[in-house]
């Protein structure tokens, strides 16, 4: 058992809860706690990374109590790979945030943020279900507070869209919680797993009703189509911090299908059979065409860069439901791609919408940008990687995608729906950055912008050249795209490693249920309670 | 007791649902809270009712009713209550900064052109 485990949630956890008290009025403090907290969780993700990357399933007891009935946190390959990936986000995102003075447009940024950080890690690191839904309370309850960081009468809309539907999807997850208790009294996954393999084929009824309603559950989270509403109006209307780092909220869903389905139900339980071959599928295909139509047909480049994430979470679940170790892999190396490219696009989209005066985020003839050919060419590596393009990991992503899904049997509708609605991306980003980028001098060389008044009322003033904070940060995320790319090799032998170990949850389960914890005499509580016993008795 | 206990989650989550999909913030908010309640009285119920059973150890008895239930309901309550104040203040502010209580936007994505177009307008004539 190792220590190092829970520091992934603690420091930013501790971190939080000294900005919030000591440094309140100090912008200066704030930022650098807040920076070198998010650097040293990044040493922190990277050392666990290193422990799991050759196979060791590493694991904290919770005040020592063992498993099945204390709380457990396990980093195998999946959880080390997802925390390194938020730890690697965290910093370029806060980067971002203080560079372009996000972070003073409201109160309580950088506490919020690192509170977000601790849940987020917390649910990639636990392996216990309530737990589970603790984290996701923790992030989500932070990313209320982010969501509505600055205000703004559209932005107080949307945050009351999001919070409505993310506590419905927890009320949900209490409700499968409570099936999954009942069904077979233990909400430890690698206990679960144990028990749900076990349970009477005859008999389950209650189970089947439990592994759907938390598919449905994960299944908001990572924005499947019919439960996509949510994800448009709040990615657009959050901070571009904030909805940069959402980038990685959706991928919590993804993360948690992929965990809970490859260990407590996995594809060759009976009682799960088709789930994702006749439902999940199909429901992915859409979301991809959806999202990608979504993107041709937004006029504002914001909900254009929403809509994208929900066609990379389409094509992202589409490679989770082939279900074979080979489209895990694929799944997971789209996922760190997409994570850092739909980030990328959201930073860039509020440099567009500081530059771009009054016509902000809208698809519209403007005056040319200040500084234009820098955030142009960045749009473009960005939309490059992000529609899936050669030779940007995007490309490499898909085709990892398609090569996995090519035994399916809804092959040719994988195939068509990817290849088609990579088009219709294509397509619409075009659209996009040719409008922003190329009209504008068109614009400019014929009038001069009419004056009307600035219609969002959070508009900030001019600047005339981008910062360098700014361009760091989304520097960071492309060339994080760019290192993606480079060594795609070695980051896709990683990638089957890890599916290898997801399909052999034998460890596993054997690491989580067989660490002893702490041994108490039996006979302690005998004496102690045998007294209030009879105290209590004489009470009735 | 089983039959009365199903009947009241049956009933808070229909509620809940039926005024979840009202079209005002007030009354999404009262359903999320019924879906709540629902809930926690489901949750509470997954550990099985066994009613003058004690949950703690205790001499000179064999029955025991499932303590972990009690514990998850305890969580649950508390982060429902927390967020349930936090969407009645998200949804104040929403109201105050908006004028309306609505909870969907109206016209996304064209609004904000139809906003252009007219200051365009007025900028033309």
């Amino acid at each position: 058992m190792t220590h190092w485990l829970i520091l992934p949630i603690l420091l930013p956890g501790m971190l939080a809860a000294i900005l919030v008290m000591v440094t309140r009025y100090h912008r200066v403090l704030q930022r650098t706690f807040s920076l070198a907290g998010s650097v040293l969780t990044l040493a922190l993700a990277i050392g666990l990374f290193w422990r799991a990357s050759d196979g060791t399933i590493d694991i904290y007891q919770l005040g020592n109590w063992q498993a099945p009935f204390g709380i457990v946190l396990v980093a195998d390959r999946l959880s080390t790979l997802m925390v390194l990936i938020t730890a690697i986000l965290a910093p370029l995102v806060l980067l971002y945030a203080i560079g372009s003075g996000w972070d003073e447009r409201g109160r309580h940024f950088h506490p919020l943020f690192q509170f977000q950080i601790m849940g987020i890690m917390g649910a990639f690191l636990t392996g216990d279900m309530f737990n589970l839904f603790v984290f996701f309370e923790i992030l989500l309850i932070a990313s209320y507070g982010l969501m509505i960081h600055g205000g703004g009468a559209d932005r107080l809309r949307a945050g009351t869209q999001y919070v409505l539907f993310n506590l419905l999807g927890s009320t949900l997850f209490l409700f499968a919680l409570g099936t999954l208790y009942a069904q077979t009294g233990t909400l430890n996954m690698a206990d679960l797993a144990v028990r749900v393999a076990a349970l009477d084929p005859a008999d389950t009824a209650g189970i089947r009703v439990a592994a759907v309603l938390l598919l449905l559950v994960f299944a908001i989270k990572a924005a499947l189509l019919p439960l996509h509403f949510w994800l448009p109006a709040s990615y657009a209307e959050a901070p571009a911090p904030v909805a940069a780092l959402f980038a990685i909220m959706t991928k919590v869903g993804a993360y948690c299908i992929i965990r809970v389905y490859t260990l407590v139900f996995p594809t060759d339980l009976s009682l799960t059979q088709g789930l994702f071959d006749t439902w999940m599928m199909p429901a992915a295909l859409l979301t991809l065409m959806m999202g990608m139509i979504g993107v041709l047909g937004s006029n504002r480049v914001d909900r254009l860069v929403a809509f994208s994430v929900i066609g990379s979470m389409g094509l992202l679940l589409a490679a989770v439901s082939v279900f074979t170790p080979q489209g895990i892999a694929a799944a997971l190396y789209y996922a760190v791609h997409s994570t850092f490219a739909a980030a990328a696009l959201f930073l860039l989209v509020d440099v567009m919408r500081d530059r771009r005066g009054d016509m902000g985020v809208h698809l519209r003839n403007a005056a040319p940008i200040a500084g234009g050919a820098l955030v142009a060419g960045m749009f473009f590596v960005a939309a490059i990687a992000m529609t899936g393009l050669p030779p940007l990991s995007g490309f490499i992503g898909k085709l990892l995608v398609m090569t996995a899904a090519l035994d399916h049997p809804l092959e040719a509708w994988i195939w068509t729906a990817i290849l088609i609605g990579s088009l219709i991306a294509v397509v619409g980003f075009g659209r996009a950055g040719s409008q922003i980028f190329w009209k504008s001098h068109q614009v400019a060389a014929e009038t001069t912008v009419p004056d009307s008044e600035a219609d969002e009322s959070n508009t900030p003033e001019q600047v005339p050249a981008p910062p360098v904070l700014p361009v760091v940060a989304i520097g960071g995320t492309l060339t994080m795209l760019v290192a993606l790319t480079l060594f795609a090799g070695p980051v896709m032998r990683t990638m089957d490693a890890t599916a290898a170990q997801l399909f052999n949850p034998a460890p596993y389960i054997d690491v989580v249920l067989t660490t002893e914890g702490k041994v108490i005499e039996s006979g302690d509580y005998g004496d102690d309670t045998g007294g209030d016993a009879a105290t209590a008795e004489e009470g009735y | 007791m089983e039959l009365l206990v199903a009947t009241a989650v049956g009933m808070l989550t229909a509620s809940g649902i039926y005024m979840v999909l009202r079209l005002r913030t007030f009354p999404v908010i009262i359903g999320i809270s019924l879906l709540t309640y629902a809930v926690n009285v489901f949750l509470f119920g997954s550990g099985r009712l066994l009613p003058n059973a004690p949950a703690v150890l205790t001499d000179g008895v064999d029955i025991y009713s499932d303590p972990l239930p009690q514990a998850l309901v305890l969580t649950a309550i508390v982060i429902s209550f927390g967020m349930t104040a936090v969407v009645v203040i998200v949804a104040l502010g929403s109201w105050l900064a908006n004028d309306d209580d609505m909870v969907d936007t109206p016209n996304a994505d064209t609004e904000p052109d139809a906003a252009d177009d007219q200051a365009r307008a007025g900028a033309q004539s």
